[in-house]
């Protein structure tokens, strides 16, 4: 009895030593292993204004003719009021933009798909896109419940080359596998478009319809064949670091920066040059139209070397 | 068996020391950690607003005088800059002792900062934010009231501070560079008021008071002369109303404040109400409003002046809209013409804040001005 009472008090203190050296070591360790995992080009920013300045007039006319964006937006009649809010607005500025549609709908022109599996409707809208590219060497991929400023996309992938692979928007992590969160947008450059669709063919690393239980999400399974094709993840943010695709809505943002920053709220907040907010309601997309847009303090102007002309049979921008 | 028991209690000896060890460092050690470190940046961030209010506002007199009309990053504010000197507005803001945490310090953090001179209308003294107590109770019925002598209040102190004085709620947003937009085209010393135009009552009209309305000096000067002769007493609680008649009685016009597209600029509603909402025909709304209603995206100027029933959410939102996000390098449909200065002559004496105000001006002197801003008295 005593040799075991006395055998659990060691324990007892041995498991206390235990617990204390472990969270010591505990806080030691944060960025070791999210270190080994280090791209080049993990951050993606913009050109700043004094690299823009650096361009001569031609070359800044011969980029702003080559970055063309054709919008992927993969709608379902569930989210009618969205999709003809979106065809609305911001779609407008894309150079291209196909709605891609599970099954068709009367009140709304889309592409109808006639697929029922997220995953497998993602990968025929990819394709399709891609054939019907033309010359446009960006894609941008998008639910209705998302507001993108593409011009600010413009601005972000200006001086960056179509012909390499790029994967941009803002970058979780799910174990190994860095993906972009679908919600707040999904950037894919001409190249990595190109290596997904053949990447599409491989059966084992990329199933159309998975082999498992359960159903990863697109997004993950998205990041996953890329990954195969030597593709990899990168967070778009402007000079301050601060991310440019946000899966929240503005309003909720601004919320989240009251409760945590209340002596600055809206410098805190979000970058001036944001590109995404995901989660935005119809109506709160057609305040942030206006907001963008056209509201404006009068007497306060950027000399940006870039110009962005509004589209054509467009009234609310 | 003796010694396998011993090795066991060993073992669960261990294990419930590590986690009761775990248990207890999270609930007390770490946690403790946490909190004060919350506190400290709550501390911080009180401490950073304090610092930044010292830079940006001299309080005098219960009133704030603006020493650096703001600039954003990357922004040239040079024409801004320049209509802030010429049209110099003294915004007052309709408080009370309920709504200074609640409303009127959002106005504070933002729109209002952009005004030359803010001045908080209570009904009680408040040294610190600061607020003017005007010996009035609080409600909605002593709305003129409080009106009436926060117009004579700053007739009184800051008549020869300031050539426009607009009125605000503490639930209005104000976009102060776009109003001097409209008011630089027009004299002070003209009997002028202009806010969003209601037809009913009034012959001429009058001025929502929630979308805000902004008096001239001169018509300041009538107002508070029509309250001496008599020819305007407290008629109504209705304040907007009432302001109305009496500034129709001593000869002030109900001017137009839509923009060079019959836009409307001040709004009496939040901007999804005007940009995407549907009135119904019933509404008081459609019988009210002096020029036609425009419902969806045409209801509203780019250069839009205000917003009504804004809370502090709303209000940080529409800051952010307007003076941050944007499209880079996009070039607006709606290009506004610049205002024809009035010949009214620059203010030679500048006042309050003067001397930090200075090394703003002697900067802009020597860059390029157009040739009307630079007209000298």
């Amino acid at each position: 009895m005593m040799s075991e009472g006395s055998s659990f008090m060691k324990g007892l203190i041995l498991g206390g030593i235990f617990c204390l050296v472990m969270s010591y070591f505990e806080t030691f360790n944060p960025g070791v292993h999210s270190e080994s995992h280090q791209h080049l080009h993990h951050h993606l920013k913009p050109l700043s204004k004094d690299e823009l300045q650096k361009l001569s007039e031609s070359q800044m006319s011969e980029l702003t003719q080559q970055v063309r964006v054709y919008c992927l937006i993969m709608v379902t009649p569930k989210l009618l009021v969205h999709w003809v809010t979106v065809n609305d607005t911001w779609s407008k500025h894309c150079d291209k933009s196909v709605f891609y549609t599970s099954e068709s709908s009367k009140a709304v022109e889309g592409f109808d798909l006639q697929e029922q599996d997220e995953w497998a409707r993602l990968r025929k809208a990819i394709k399709h896109a891609y054939e019907n590219a033309g010359d446009l060497r960006w894609f941008f991929v998008a639910r209705p419940t998302t507001f993108a400023i593409i011009e600010n996309l413009k601005y972000l992938v200006l001086d960056k080359d179509s012909s390499q692979p790029f994967y941009i928007g803002h970058t979780e992590k799910s174990g190994e596998l860095d993906y972009v969160e679908y919600d707040s947008g999904i950037v894919l450059s001409y190249e990595a478009v190109r290596r997904l669709i053949e990447m599409f063919k491989d059966e084992d690393k990329c199933p159309e319809r998975g082999r498992a239980l359960w159903k990863m999400p697109e997004e993950k399974q998205l990041a996953t064949c890329l990954k195969y094709s030597g593709v990899f993840a990168e967070n778009g943010e402007d000079a301050q670091g601060k991310g440019l695709f946000n899966k929240k809505s503005t309003s909720s943002l601004i919320s989240d920066s009251m409760g945590q920053n209340p002596a600055d709220v809206v410098e805190a907040c979000c970058s001036d040059m944001a590109i995404t907010f995901g989660g935005m309601s119809p109506s709160q997309m057609q305040v942030l139209m206006f907001g963008v847009y056209r509201l404006r303090p009068y007497g306060h102007d950027f000399h940006d070397s870039l110009t962005f002309l509004p589209p054509k049979d467009s009234d609310n921008d | 068996m003796k010694a396998l028991g011993a090795r066991s209690a060993f073992y669960v000896g261990f294990v419930v020391g590590t986690c009761s060890l775990y248990l207890l460092l999270s609930q007390v050690g770490f946690t403790r950690n946490l909190g004060s470190r919350k506190n400290e940046a709550h501390v911080k961030s009180l401490l950073e607003m304090i610092e930044e209010e010292n830079k940006n506002w001299k309080k005098e007199r219960s009133a704030l005088f603006n020493l650096n009309h703001p600039h954003h990053t990357g922004e040239d504010g040079k024409l801004a800059d320049a209509l802030y000197k010429r049209v110099r507005i003294l915004c007052w803001v309709m408080t009370g002792p309920a709504n200074l945490e609640k409303k009127a310090r959002h106005v504070k953090a933002t729109w209002s900062r952009h005004c030359n001179i803010v001045v908080f209308i209570s009904s009680v003294d408040n040294p610190d934010f600061p607020t003017v107590g005007l010996n009035t109770k609080e409600g909605r019925d002593q709305l003129y009231w409080k009106t009436i002598r926060a117009f004579h209040y700053v007739m009184e102190k800051h008549g020869d501070e300031a050539d426009w004085f607009l009125k605000a709620d503490d639930d209005t947003y104000v976009i102060v560079d776009n109003l001097r937009w409209i008011l630089a085209s027009h004299s002070p010393e003209d009997p002028l008021y202009f806010g969003r135009r209601f037809k009913p009552y009034v012959k001429q009209g009058y001025m929502s008071g929630g979308a805000g309305y902004v008096l001239s000096k001169e018509a300041l000067r009538r107002f508070v002369e029509g309250f001496r002769t008599k020819v305007c007493t407290h008629t109504t609680s209705v304040e907007d109303l009432a302001m109305g008649q009496c500034l129709e009685k001593v000869g002030v016009v109900a001017g137009d404040s839509r923009d060079t597209l019959q836009r409307e600029t001040f709004h009496p509603f939040v901007p999804e109400s005007h940009l995407t909402g549907t009135f119904p025909k019933t509404f008081w709304y459609w019988n009210y409003c002096y020029y036609p209603i425009v419902q969806g995206p045409q209801c509203c100027s780019d250069l839009a002046v205000s917003f009504h029933y804004m809370d502090s959410s709303h209000m940080y939102l529409l800051e952010y809209y307007t003076y941050h996000l944007r499209a880079f390098g996009y070039k607006h449909r709606y290009q506004p013409s610049e205002p024809n200065i009035s010949n009214a002559p620059v203010p030679d004496k500048m006042e309050i804040g003067d001397s930090e105000q200075k090394h703003g001006v002697e900067a802009q002197e020597g860059e390029k001005q157009s040739p009307e801003l630079n007209e000298k008295s």
